[in-house]
């Protein structure tokens, strides 16, 4: 089987964030950057499949220089090689214009499978997966907790609301997006690590993939949200704020006898 | 302009609707009268005239019935491509959709198969010098976002769960007083059965739930911040203590450190107690449209910008390692 899994580098979870002077993104000087954790979800659901079936795992990431570290992760892990879809503006894209471009880059190949994540910790469109199926013509499914690959067919299991769950059947190639949680993701081990030295990325420059968009949609600002509601903050050492938090449960919000 | 909302009907289960129907459909008629649109609403499936008859007592123009033998399950293929055709004969400027599984499953590409964008997850809107502003939510909350749309209609819009109250959606005539309702169209479509591609199977439950968290008077919820199993017995503890339950935020249930069923969000419980303290957890969106419509929230993190105060009524910027142990014993005191 040969498997893409597009994995993004985001802001690191901790990651102090401020808003940069355009008023649309973040400043990224000062912060770390990470693999999108639901993605890292979608790239061990790769390996695992080539571990079952063979064949081979390239991950593929769009963004600035930087993303090439979230692709390293990846082959350390044990993809077999990466594709780095350089762009430094990646950010003013919308949903269409990126799955586009990545569309562009992965018509290159031809994929039994395409794994996304569910969605990004950064615009959290979480649409990537679902319009890469409707622009390369293949099948999809979304929020995948199972995957069987029975000869050219697959049965996965669908997370829908309210704890229920549906199987459903689909034909190869297809694309999935993959629910958090579906496995334990595992670490890069030091062999790894070196091995990823001698595999390969191949950078395309995001213009050269000569995708024509209008953007259809656009982030005027990011902002701080306002409060929708007024806390109270208690000060204190531990002790001084924990009695003072149980004496307003009790007698002012009335919640704790 | 002309607004279309989509309506959806439980996915399983023995409700007839997904609720957020409602809330999108509240939504959607604040922003027509505020843009003297004219709104209808459509339901899609098949054997669903009773739902459409159930709409029509909301105040719409009009009610579209799509109906189609392979539309009976739901598949990306057959609601994209069954959609499409009923766009093109309603011409909607503006079609609304509750931001479900469902919805996040088929809309990007219903949009995108006619060329256009869809803004999704939008928690509300602003309506501004004859534009429309949809406001969503970017980094984990950690921000905000208005955006905007460009080109030509129509434009695909959803709105998370929790963002306007379903039982707000104005109805129109009522059936006791003898008038009719809005008038319902049935859409004809065009589906074939090789145009479908996906084969949806049973429908189906993982096992009983042990606990149900819904009926809980006050939960005690941990997430990243409780770092290690190993630390779980002191939230537990504090929990039953203050006559509670054990709760989670998704990674903590996705690590295995507690079952599913003590998860709260949008893919776990959704909770209203009286008392909801989170302890370490950040506040992403998924976790906070699960318990934001809890009576007293209080959160205690170390991050003093945590999305998680936001919606909090008290807060303690802390080491939930120093305070619960200090409310622990505040509490064995009494």
């Amino acid at each position: 089987m040969k498997i893409a899994v597009c994995i993004k580098q985001v802001p690191a979870k901790d990651a102090p964030l401020r808003i940069a002077a355009d008023g649309i993104w973040i400043r990224e000087t000062d912060i770390g950057f990470e693999m999108n954790e639901p993605d890292s979800f979608a790239l061990e659901e790769a390996l695992r499949l080539k571990e079952k079936h063979g064949g081979e795992v390239v991950a593929l990431s769009m963004g600035p220089e930087r993303s090439k570290q979230t692709i390293k992760e990846a082959l350390a892990k044990g993809a077999d090689r990466g594709i780095h879809v350089a762009d430094d503006k990646f950010f003013l894209l919308d949903p269409l214009g990126s799955a586009k471009s990545i569309a562009a880059a992965l018509r290159k190949e031809s994929f039994d499978l395409i794994l996304t994540g569910l969605q990004s910790d950064d615009h959290g469109f979480g649409q990537t997966g679902v319009l890469l199926a409707e622009l390369l013509g293949l099948p999809h499914a979304t929020i995948i907790m199972q995957i069987d690959v029975q000869g050219a067919r697959m049965k996965l299991k669908r997370e829908l609301e309210a704890g229920w769950f549906q199987w459903v059947e689909l034909p190869l190639p297809a694309v999935l997006t993959i629910q958090s949680g579906i496995n334990k993701v595992r670490y890069a081990t030091l062999k790894g690590i070196m091995a990823a030295k001698k595999k390969e990325i191949v950078t395309i420059p995001r213009e050269s993939l000569g995708v024509a968009h209008e953007p259809t949609e656009r982030v005027e600002r990011i902002y701080v949200p306002q409060k929708t509601k007024k806390t109270e903050f208690i000060a204190g050492t531990p002790k001084e704020a924990a009695a003072a938090l149980l004496e307003k449960l009790r007698h002012e919000a009335r919640v704790l006898s | 302009m002309n607004i279309l909302v989509i309506t959806e009907p439980a996915a399983a289960g023995d409700a007839k609707w997904n609720p957020a129907s409602f809330e999108t459909l509240a939504a959607a008629q604040q922003i027509a009268a505020q843009t003297q649109s004219r709104l209808a609403a459509a339901v899609v499936g098949k054997g669903v005239r009773a739902l459409a008859e159930e709409l029509a007592a909301y105040q719409l123009a009009e009610v579209l019935l799509v109906e189609h033998e392979l539309l009976a399950r739901y598949t990306p293929d057959g609601f994209t491509l069954a959609l499409a055709q009923a766009v093109a004969q309603a011409k909607p400027d503006l079609v609304l959709l509750p931001h479900t599984y469902q919805v996040r499953d088929f809309a990007p590409k219903l949009a995108a198969s006619l060329g256009k964008g869809m803004i999704g997850d939008c928690v509300g809107y602003r309506y501004e010098n004859g534009r429309l502003i949809f406001v969503r939510q970017m980094f984990q909350g950690k921000t905000a976002a208005d955006v905007t749309f460009s080109g030509a209609a129509p434009w695909f819009a959803s709105f998370q769960a929790g963002a306007f109250r379903g039982d707000q959606a104005a109805r129109g005539a009522s059936s006791s007083s003898g008038e009719k309702g809005a008038p319902i169209t049935p859409i004809k479509v065009d589906l074939k059965p090789e145009q479908i591609r996906t084969t949806p199977l049973e429908l189906f439950r993982e096992a009983k739930q042990a606990v149900d968290l819904t009926q809980a008077p006050i939960l005690v919820a941990i997430g990243r911040g409780i770092k290690a199993p190993e630390n779980i017995p002191m939230a537990e503890k504090l929990a039953k203590l203050m006559g509670g339950e054990l709760a989670a935020s998704r990674p903590i249930c996705d690590e295995g450190w507690l079952p599913m069923d003590r998860q709260i969000g949008s893919s776990g419980q959704t909770v209203s107690p009286k008392l909801y303290l989170a302890l370490g957890i950040s506040g992403a969106i998924q976790h906070v449209v699960g318990m934001k419509g809890s009576r007293t929230i209080v959160a205690i993190n170390k991050d003093p910008n945590a999305p998680i105060f936001e919606v909090a009524d008290y807060g303690i910027v802390g080491d939930i390692f120093e305070l619960i142990p200090a409310l622990t014993e505040a509490l064995e005191k009494k």
